[in-house]
């Protein structure tokens, strides 16, 4: 099963194994993972699931998607490597994928 | 002082179905939101988006749920005030005092809090020193667009209202548009202006930069933006407005001495009651072992809670069961019956 690990804002590392199929985020709820909120529960309505994706991981995940800029319009502190971690699939590729999560949501 | 048998905190689809629950077993309510219409979540996150699951209903967007909502309660005559946050709720004798930042005061032995994730507020800007320029020289919405006549005017933002407000105040200010990447998410025909007025030299047009910090005393007098590679220019400024959108936060609710959970509130289930006589939490902002955050969950808990409600309103009265298709009583208060 892919591990994916969450980096808190403050440092603190969390490894965890996340089906297939299952969301980033999911992984996160799922795993009582803080800060995370994902308040309208991954209809990317929101920007309360928002994740700083790892650099060398950036270009490997799928692509953002349509709309999913303008919600991180409205996330707290995005840079160019912000990404709503409900629109990030898990899969075997990315075994090992690391998130860093922003001071908050 | 408004006097109730119940007040509901949110008029999303678990407070307005609640509202109708209450008013149909004969108690009263007044209902307090405080967005500036009725749907919360519903209207407010996902107005088009359809929705499967609730039932007998195959399939309706956020609107038309909303809508549907509102006609149900057309027989009884609800008392909204939107555009309010409940900031206060407190014991008084046997019942509770609540009042709104507008001022607005109830007395009312039931308090049902429907409030979703919280209240939605906008999005401020992260760097410290903006908290105590708001309201005087940072803002995040327009009341009296005078006051950035002949000034210097830093808009933050990418939507529709960022956009609009550039267009707007480039009539009479100096106008600053900044924005965290390149593309506006705003009407095409807007962002043409936009692009138009910044050739006329009315807008100047900043991109990929974002705030970094403030100057300024009593009022602002520059400020510091920081682009994607990290160079920073300095733009002088005496507002500072930002668009960044609404998000949703607890709020006060964490001042009412309520058992929380996260962000969720502890109730029993059988009355949906917290830990405080009187006050309830029900739909997306409630949890128990088992709670599902769905909408049909939070009907089922408005149903009950106001049911509990009747013990507290008119303790001298026996709450007696009854079918919509059967009694009389309900039916003349659906306007069915004469």
């Amino acid at each position: 099963m892919p591990k994916i690990t969450y980096v808190e804002n403050e440092g603190k590392s969390h490894t965890v194994e996340v089906d297939s199929g299952l969301t980033v985020m999911e992984g996160a709820v799922q795993n009582n993972i803080p800060g995370i909120d994902a308040d309208c529960g991954g209809g990317m309505a929101c920007a309360t699931c928002h994740v700083y994706v790892k650099e060398e991981w950036f270009d490997k995940i799928n692509k953002k998607s349509e709309g999913e800029d303008d919600m991180l319009d409205q996330a707290y502190e995005p840079n160019k490597f912000s990404r709503l971690s409900c629109q990030i699939s898990v899969s075997n590729e990315l075994d090992g994928l690391v998130v860093d999560l922003p001071k908050k949501q | 002082m408004i006097k109730t048998d119940a007040l509901i905190i949110g008029a999303g689809p678990t407070g307005l179905f609640t509202a109708h629950q209450l008013r149909l077993i004969g108690l009263s309510c007044e209902v307090v939101d405080n967005l500036d219409k009725i749907g919360g979540q519903c209207i407010e996150l996902y107005p088009d988006k359809p929705i499967y699951d609730i039932p007998a209903v195959p399939e309706c967007t956020g609107e038309e749920l909303t809508n549907n909502l509102i006609n149900q309660l057309k027989p009884f005559d609800i008392k909204f005030h939107l555009n309010e946050r409940v900031d206060e709720v407190k014991k008084e004798n046997e019942s509770w005092f609540v009042k709104t930042n507008n001022g607005t005061s109830f007395n009312t032995p039931n308090v049902i809090i429907a409030g979703g994730v919280g209240s939605f507020e906008p999005r401020k800007f992260t760097p410290k020193e903006c908290e105590k320029f708001e309201g005087k020289s940072i803002f995040y919405s327009i009341k009296d667009k005078n006051v950035f006549k002949n000034k210097i005017v830093s808009i933050f933002g990418g939507g529709d209202s960022a956009l609009d407000w550039a267009v707007e105040l480039s009539n009479n200010s100096k106008v600053n548009l900044i924005h965290r990447r390149d593309e506006f998410r705003g009407a095409q025909s807007t962002l043409n202006k936009v692009y138009e007025l910044e050739k006329a030299g009315k807008i100047k047009l900043f991109t990929k930069y974002q705030l970094k910090s403030v100057k300024g005393n009593d009022q602002i007098d520059s400020i510091d933006i920081e682009h994607d590679n990290k160079e920073i220019q300095n733009l002088k400024s005496d507002y500072v407005l930002g668009f960044f959108g609404l998000i949703m936060q607890l709020g006060p609710i964490a001042n009412w001495g309520l058992n929380l959970n996260k962000k969720t509130i502890e109730v029993d289930t059988e009355k949906f009651e917290t830990n405080q006589k009187g006050i309830y939490a029900v739909g997306d902002i409630c949890t128990y072992p088992g709670k599902l955050k769905l909408i049909l969950s939070g009907f089922h808990e408005g149903a009950l809670a106001a049911r509990a409600c009747f013990k507290l309103a008119k303790p001298d009265e026996k709450y007696r069961f009854e079918f919509t298709t059967t009694s009389s009583n309900l039916l003349k208060r659906l306007g069915k019956k004469e």
